[in-house]
């Protein structure tokens, strides 16, 4: 039996408001509710479609539209992602409203300077994550320190830097190494 | 954030070099930012933050290296995805409700239809192990571009000394010890915006 479309909307509509530091940090509250609370999915197909959420291109909170169509097909799809998207731009609008307004305020700006640490430190902390998440293979941590040193000090689009990445994935597995 | 009239008299390579030397960045129209965040979204595997970099700042010169990062602050600290909540943000102060929508939309619009597809795939190749081969190359990859990232924007913006330990720290207390994100925002948001605030306090205004 499918949940009752109201109900797929109110879940996920709560958890984009959790979703405090993008959707690597909701991963761990989506499970606790799609899975142990609600009952909607089961712990192999949540993990399953977790990860194929996170080789796509694009943000990570799509997991959300993943689930959603697991649980309800393409109006589950619809609902999760409407769900997952719409508090977390109302209150991003809001904000961006607020900013507008006080733009000639003297601590606005030293204000907004005051985040860039929490910008940098999570980006750098979501490559050490992902890195660590991505070193089933021997050579794996060299491909993320190369990359990084490119990205770094190359202006080159980084796209190189992931096709080549690609590349050496597959190299190890034709040659049959671990 | 209003382009200078006289930029408007040239031609557009120009515009945008002669933008970039007053670092004065252009407005994008509503169409660039839906392309500019189809963009971001299309390319942007194992997150957007990255790229997102990348295009506004290197590749389009629509935003200064500071402006990025102290949106993308504001951006990370809203719950949400990042560069959704940033793409709002941007798109707002651009165009409005127009713009907020181009960005938004454009963002999220390649990445949802190979989700889609993804999952309707599943089934039939996902056990390919050529394709999950290549597939971890990739993720290991994306994981070395975050880290390029944050180093490019670090030793760009050269941040006071107080706001380094905050960015090692935060690091570290995110990465090595996984302290929750909720916390993490809660302690470093408001003592890093007491030591900026204290900072410019300090400096007489410019």
């Amino acid at each position: 039996m499918s949940p009752h479309p109201i109900d797929i909307l109110l879940t996920f509509g709560l958890l984009s408001l959790l979703a405090v530091g993008g959707a690597n940090a909701l991963a761990p509250e989506m499970h606790r509710i799609l899975v142990d609370s609600r009952g909607w999915l089961d712990d192999a197909t949540f993990s399953q479609l977790y990860a194929l959420a996170q080789a796509a291109p694009g943000p990570n909170i799509l997991s959300a539209s993943v689930m959603g169509m697991a649980i309800g097909s393409w109006s589950g799809m619809a609902l999760a992602t409407i769900g997952i998207l719409t508090p977390a731009s109302l209150l991003a609008w809001t904000v961006a409203g607020w900013l507008d307004r006080l733009r000639g305020a003297w601590w606005i700006r030293p204000a907004q300077a005051g985040l860039v640490p929490l910008a940098l430190g999570l980006m750098g902390a979501s490559g050490f994550i992902l890195g660590e998440a991505a070193a089933s293979f021997w050579l794996a941590p060299a491909i993320t320190a190369g990359t990084a040193l490119f990205s770094w000090l190359s202006n080159r689009s980084p796209l190189y830097a992931l096709l080549a990445g690609g590349l050496v994935g597959v190299g190890v597995f034709g040659l049959g190494l671990p | 954030m209003t382009a200078c009239p006289a930029l408007t008299a040239l031609d557009k390579p120009r515009r945008n070099a002669l933008a970039a030397r007053m670092s004065q960045p252009r407005v994008p129209s509503c169409g660039e930012l839906f392309l500019g965040f189809l963009q971001i979204g299309g390319l942007a595997f194992g997150g957007a933050v990255a790229w997102a970099r990348q295009v506004l700042v290197d590749s389009r010169g629509w935003m200064t290296e500071r402006d990025y990062a102290e949106l993308l602050g504001l951006a990370q600290v809203l719950p949400g995805p990042n560069i959704g909540n940033f793409a709002v943000m941007y798109g707002r102060r651009c165009h409005g409700l127009a713009g907020a929508l181009s960005a938004l939309g454009g963002f999220f619009l390649l990445p949802l239809g190979v989700v889609i597809s993804l999952v309707l795939l599943w089934g039939e190749f996902g056990g390919n192990p050529w394709v999950g081969a290549f597939m971890k190359g990739v993720a290991a990859a994306a994981a070395g571009m975050a880290l390029g990232a944050a180093l490019k924007s670090g030793f760009r913006l050269k941040p006071p000394p107080e706001q380094i330990a905050a960015i090692v720290a935060i690091a570290a207390l995110a990465a090595w010890w996984r302290v929750p994100l909720l916390w993490i925002i809660l302690v470093f948001g408001p003592l890093c915006v007491g030591m900026s605030l204290r900072r410019a306090l300090r400096v007489p205004k410019a």
